[in-house]
């Protein structure tokens, strides 16, 4: 795996200059525009979809939006433009409460996940113990475990399952969408991989101090390792506020229920307009958008540290 | 196997005092313990509970039938079951479209991106803006898109054809639901590949194409006979990603069409659901989740033995 160390170059390197490409300029020119042409029209392809969705959900003239769909004005504002739609899909569903849900049950996976897996893979990398080869044979096995091929048992095993308030079942609770997905393999052999490669040196040093493994682990490697946490702290949000699968069986009614399985009760309910489905939509896609503009540069390590490792 | 290879290297290799080990032996456990609890739990356990529920008649409600052991029942019906052939027929046209297309695209993207031009940044935040978006509110937005009749897509196709194709009924057309599924999901998912093989192609040494540029080689024999050559580590992780994900298919079927028409969007994961919970048969839904995971597995297993073979040649 020689290609996971490189990280995504935040900015390319200048222009070169004119004078060093063998092509007459002509010839340059023309292969530039060519090039921005395609961009550009690759960069419809990819944005319009969203354009789209943001555009008709400030029209609230139901009848308006749906005629637009024939011609370009579906991507122009104008008309009856409010915020409406959106008051209505508040209105509709309780949209806060999907909101609360989903932040609570991803702040507690990331949360959770970061420190077990991060624990389980620093003994794994670095504190010589009986059985360690074999347990680093394991995490990586369960890796191609696909979660869609246990989701049955799963769900009658947690259905029995009690829980301190006294409630004999999991089902339509936050525990069910939070603890199965704590420990994560595949979170565990990316924090290995970044550990097995931090210099030896520092935590020798700490050890013949007398400092204990927690120690090391809390004061040294975890500050040494913030770009893995990071990484896969953003890996876990994306992935889990996608999910969908899992809380569309285990929830039942509004209490409990995420985002995803929320934009899916709605888009079943009717009447069907258009425009507060699109409003939903966006006050879903708008925070996400938001924090990968600022957080650009982590998403696309994320991206790049998953991919090439999986 | 080469990832037990490469700990030894960190083993410290002198033998210390016994009381010393121990309290490391117990301090290794003690961090490791509660990840191993949570994935025994509801990884291990479960997996083999599936294993386990294959071979009987579970429902998903213990009604008057006692669940009973059914031997290789629920396998040999799974070979005269039209509904799940057409399942993996779906998954298996889903995969053969979708991974080729997709991971040249997010090839050529990348390569676009990499060009020492002004601007690419931007370009690249475009391209890989829908990774971020999930799934379902892809899927709902773009069922606005196919919208029978007078949708934006319906429109577009028949401006650029003059009139002469369209309009589609997309989504409830056997024979375009699962190209209209496809085209979302790549849509989605290409620009994680590229972010993928654009990290590759950084990894090219330049020097390489300097050398070309010197043997008078053009921009695209340099692509067939360096950067190809040279990203095909990356190619195969891309592949196999991406067929993964291609049999994991599920929630663009939820949301946009259940798995119609006629079966024309079931996918093996849509059907397994479908079985346990609105059938209620589980000890059924389980034989298929096995032999669901089985496919993963042969995806995988080539992918893990290159990576093996191509790190012990580095060691």
């Amino acid at each position: 795996m020689a290609l996971t160390t490189q990280k995504v170059k935040a900015s390319v390197t200048p222009p070169q200059k004119a004078s060093q490409r063998s092509l007459s300029s002509g010839r340059k020119y023309a292969w530039l525009t060519l090039n921005y042409l395609l961009m550009i029209l690759l960069a419809i392809f990819f944005l319009f979809p969203t354009v789209f969705m943001l555009v008709s959900s400030l029209k609230a003239n139901e009848n308006q939006l749906l005629q637009d769909l024939s011609t370009v004005s579906a991507f122009i504002p104008y008309g009856d433009i409010s915020l409406q739609n959106y008051s209505d899909a508040f209105h509709r569903l309780p949209f806060g409460l999907y909101m609360f849900n989903s932040a609570l049950i991803i702040t507690c996976i990331v949360a959770l996940g970061l420190v077990v897996n991060s624990l389980i893979a620093y003994a794994l990398a670095r504190i010589p113990f009986p059985g360690r080869k074999l347990l680093v044979v394991v995490i990586v096995a369960l890796i191609v475990i696909p979660f869609e091929s246990v989701v049955v048992p799963l769900l009658l095993m947690v259905n029995q399952f009690p829980w301190f308030d006294g409630s004999t079942t999991w089902i339509n609770s936050y525990q069910v969408q939070i603890i199965p997905f704590i420990a994560d393999a595949f979170s565990v052999f990316l924090f290995y991989q970044f550990f097995i490669d931090i210099p030896k040196a520092f935590e020798e040093a700490a050890l013949v101090d007398g400092a204990s493994r927690w120690r090391i682990y809390w004061q040294l490697v975890v500050p040494l390792s913030r770009p893995v946490f990071a990484t896969v702290a953003i890996w876990q949000v994306l992935t889990h506020l996608g999910d969908f699968l899992w809380p569309l069986l285990v929830t039942r009614g509004d209490t409990y229920r995420p985002l995803m399985v929320g934009m899916d009760v709605f888009f079943g309910q009717s009447p069907l307009r258009w425009g507060d489905i699109m409003a939903f939509a966006s006050m879903i896609i708008i925070p996400v958008l938001i924090a990968f503009l600022l957080f650009q540069k982590w998403f696309l390590r994320s991206a790049a540290l998953t991919g090439t490792k999986g | 196997m080469s990832i037990s290879m490469r700990t030894k290297t960190s083993t410290i290799a002198k033998p210390k005092k016994p009381r010393w080990h121990r309290k490391e032996y117990f301090s290794a456990w003690a961090f490791a313990a509660p990840a191993l609890i949570l994935l025994l739990i509801f990884l291990i356990i479960p997996f083999f509970i599936a294993i386990y529920f294959s071979f009987t008649n579970q429902r998903l409600i213990s009604g008057p039938l006692r669940t009973n052991f059914v031997e290789l029942r629920n396998y040999l019906q799974m070979l005269g079951d039209g509904s799940l052939h057409r399942a993996l027929l779906n998954n298996s046209l889903f995969g053969m479209i979708v991974v080729p297309v997709e991971t040249s695209l997010a090839l050529f993207l990348a390569i676009l991106i990499n060009q020492k031009m002004r601007g690419v940044t931007v370009f690249r935040t475009i391209y890989f803006s829908p990774v971020v978006a999930p799934l379902v509110v892809v899927a709902v937005v773009w069922t606005f898109l196919y919208n029978p009749g007078q949708g934006l897509i319906n429109e577009f196709i028949k401006a650029i054809s003059f009139g002469h194709l369209g309009p589609y009924d997309w989504l409830s057309n056997p024979e375009l639901a699962l190209p209209a599924i496809m085209i979302l999901s790549i849509w989605q998912g290409v620009g994680f590949q590229m972010v993928v093989y654009l990290v590759g192609l950084q990894g090219i040494p330049e020097p390489l194409y300097e050398a070309a540029r010197v043997d008078g080689a053009g921009r695209w024999r340099q692509f067939w006979h360096i950067t190809l050559p040279q990203l095909r580590n990356t190619t195969i992780f891309v592949l196999i990603a991406t067929t993964i994900l291609s049999f994991k298919l599920y929630a663009q079927v939820e949301v946009m069409t259940q798995g119609g028409p006629q079966n024309a969007t079931a996918t093996v994961v849509w059907y397994v659901v479908h079985q346990s919970i609105d059938n209620v048969r589980v000890g059924y839904a389980s034989a298929v989740a096995v032999v669901f995971f089985l496919i993963v597995l042969m995806r995988v297993i080539p992918v893990l033995w290159s990576v093996i073979v191509t790190e012990e040649r580095e060691m």
